[in-house]
């Protein structure tokens, strides 16, 4: 049997198996772990993508939430049922204003947009070395906030959205997890991948080789920027409520940390990561309230440890929990690299 | 109504924001210049500052000079701890690793002062003097004005013979240059990156207290957007050179002011993302910034 069918089948059978994992969860979890599943699936999807742009181009991105946001706020306003919109949106455009889009639809053109403004921000920023892009997509992010803010009509403001139909959960986001490993999979192992990692290792031999730099990094950010879209569509329609101040910088940092935790430039890593570092906050969360003097909790510890556990990380085993490898699932063969 | 008593407004309502950018900038810009960090704990190192004045002026027995002085010398240490406990074992990895370290930093301290200030905005309340008002032909401005602007200056001002004539800080601008040539003629980079990292904080405190006092609140977080504005000015004015430092600072001040006194109301809550559209702007047309040299990578 050919390496690559063989490949797929196995494929099929883990996402069978995963498929069956899921329906255990859905039939034996309460909502509150149902919910902590599903925002698992997201922190993959955030994580994994996020892995193209600072794992593999080595670019320094600091856009989650930015981009969350527009994926969030885009989606939300496309599938918010008519009626609720003449209610708390008069100011919409009527076009907007007469359209419930579905879920799906929806969510990818929260995502496409996301793109769009990763194209805006990515061509001035990525045609210059250095980190420029950290300051710059953290900039990003304040405007963004700024925006949703002041665009009273689009937005409602500091009111937020609310009321956005909940129709997001665990098949939902892991089944956009799947998407996003198997599509930044396919990529790191095509010849744009290559041209990545090159880009990352030494961008000046890149070059030489006929690698058009911008156009690379370009790629990676863009395609991160659109999952990243994705995942804040995913998320409003989680939570059912977004506000200006749901896509704040602990996000962006929190997906950082998951990443260099599972190791940047390595997908199972950042699986691995997304999962352990979505429990734990939520265990300390507990551990916070446990340990609550005078009737408030000690706010501010769990983000402790996990900024500690960053610097550490970084301190003394930079490359992470699995140092750029990937854990290979048993059956799965190597993919032949042709010439 | 444009008057040019309000354009005078506007120019000293410019000169004190940038007085602080400036301040705040230097700090950002001589750490990037040795070490390529873009140290986002630096803005939280201001906030420490302001923090560490507030304690001062509640003691009501402390000289008000002292309650300035002291949080610059103490954060300064608390700078070069940074530098020596963070940044210092990571000294020759990617620019990445140390880049996420200083996030990581910030965030330690942040909500550090979260679990023991709680994360409550305080009021920061200076003698009543300092903030009384003064009008010359129209135009208001209060004691504390002067004294951020005078302060600053006066800082810039000994900071820039310090760095030329003393043999550290000759040192510093050879160190800037090239590292690694720096190092094979003697010099001691720890100690050329100590000095950088204690006058970097100092000044940041310094421009954390005056922040506090022209705002009147001090909150854990606020040190996350001037730092990152900063960071933007030093962008504009060249990142590594000092005088850039200062320059884009204060012309960051008088875009900002200019941009909420002189466009029509509706745009002032669009103030800091206008900042960060200059930043992509500088960024497409001029990326070494206004007194930046270009510099070609070494491979």
């Amino acid at each position: 049997m050919k390496g690559s069918t063989r490949n797929l089948l196995v494929g099929i059978a883990y996402i069978g198996l995963l498929g069956g994992l899921l329906w255990l969860a859905q039939s034996t979890l309460n909502n509150y772990y149902l919910r902590i599943l599903a925002v698992i699936g997201i922190n993959i999807i955030l994580t994994v993508s996020l892995n193209l742009t600072n794992g593999f181009t080595g670019d320094f991105s600091l856009g989650i939430a930015a981009f969350m946001a527009i994926g969030a706020y885009t989606a939300a306003l496309l599938s918010l049922p008519v009626a609720m919109k003449t209610a708390s949106f008069p100011g919409l455009p009527a076009w907007l204003q007469e359209v419930a889009v579905p879920f799906l639809p929806a969510t990818i053109v929260g995502g496409l947009l996301a793109a769009g403004v990763a194209v805006v921000v990515g061509i001035p920023v990525l045609r210059l070395r250095g980190h420029y892009l950290a300051v710059a997509t953290l900039g990003l992010m304040v405007i963004v906030r700024i925006v949703a803010n002041n665009w009273q009509d689009v937005t409602r403001g500091a009111r937020g959205i609310n009321g956005i139909p909940p129709v997001s959960s665990i098949w939902w986001t892991f089944g956009w997890a799947v998407v996003t490993i198997y599509v930044v999979w396919m990529i790191v192992n095509s010849p744009y991948g290559r041209a990545m990692i090159g880009v990352r290792e030494d961008w000046l031999a890149a070059q030489a080789r006929g690698v058009n730099l911008l156009r690379t990094r370009l790629l990676a950010f863009t395609l991160s920027a659109f999952f990243a879209g994705c995942a804040g569509s995913l998320y409003a329609h989680l939570i059912t409520a977004i506000t200006p101040s749901s896509f704040s910088f602990v996000i962006t940092f929190n997906i950082v940390v998951m990443l260099v935790v599972g190791g940047m430039g390595s997908i199972t890593g950042s699986v691995l990561g997304a999962v352990l570092l979505t429990l734990l906050p939520e265990a300390l969360r507990q551990v916070e309230t446990a340990l609550a003097s005078g009737g408030t909790p000690v706010y501010g510890l769990s983000q402790i440890i996990i900024a500690l556990l960053a610097a550490l990380v970084m301190i003394f085993r930079r490359q992470g929990l699995f140092g750029g490898k990937e854990l290979r699932l048993p059956g799965m063969v190597e993919r032949e690299m042709r010439d | 109504m444009i008057t040019p008593t309000y354009v005078a407004q506007q120019i000293i309502n410019g000169v004190n924001l940038g007085s602080m950018y400036a301040l705040i900038a230097i700090g950002l810009t001589i750490v990037y210049g040795l070490l390529r960090l873009i140290n986002f704990a630096h803005g939280d190192l201001m906030m420490l500052g302001a923090y560490l004045g507030l304690l001062l002026l509640s003691a009501t027995f402390t000289p008000l000079a002292l309650t300035l002085l002291l949080p610059m010398l103490v954060i300064g240490l608390v700078g070069v701890l940074v530098e020596r406990v963070a940044y210092r074992p990571l000294r020759g990895a990617p620019e990445v690793t140390m880049l996420i370290t200083s996030l990581a930093v910030s965030s330690i301290i942040e909500n550090t002062m979260v679990m023991t200030v709680t994360a409550q905005p305080r009021a920061f309340t200076l003698p009543s003097g300092v903030n009384q008002l003064h009008t010359v032909a129209g135009v208001s401005f209060s004691t504390l004005d002067v004294l951020t602007v005078g302060l600053s200056v006066a800082l810039m001002v000994a900071l820039t013979l310090y760095i030329r004539t003393s043999r550290t800080g000759i040192a510093m601008r050879a160190a800037a240059e090239n590292l690694r040539a720096a190092r094979l003629m003697g010099i001691d980079i720890n100690r050329v990156v100590m000095t950088a990292f204690l006058l970097g904080s100092a000044l940041a405190a310094a421009a954390g207290w005056l922040w506090a006092a022209k705002y009147s609140t001090v909150e854990p977080f606020m040190g996350f957007l001037p730092g990152l504005k900063a960071f933007v000015a030093a962008v504009i004015g060249g990142i590594g050179v000092i005088p850039g430092a200062v320059l884009g600072g204060y012309l960051l001040g008088f875009a900002e002011i200019f941009f909420v006194g002189f466009l029509p109301p509706a745009f002032s809550g669009y103030r800091d993302a206008f900042v960060f559209a200059l930043l992509l702007i500088i960024l497409l047309i001029r990326p070494n910034g206004i007194l930046g040299v270009s510099t070609d990578e070494r491979a």
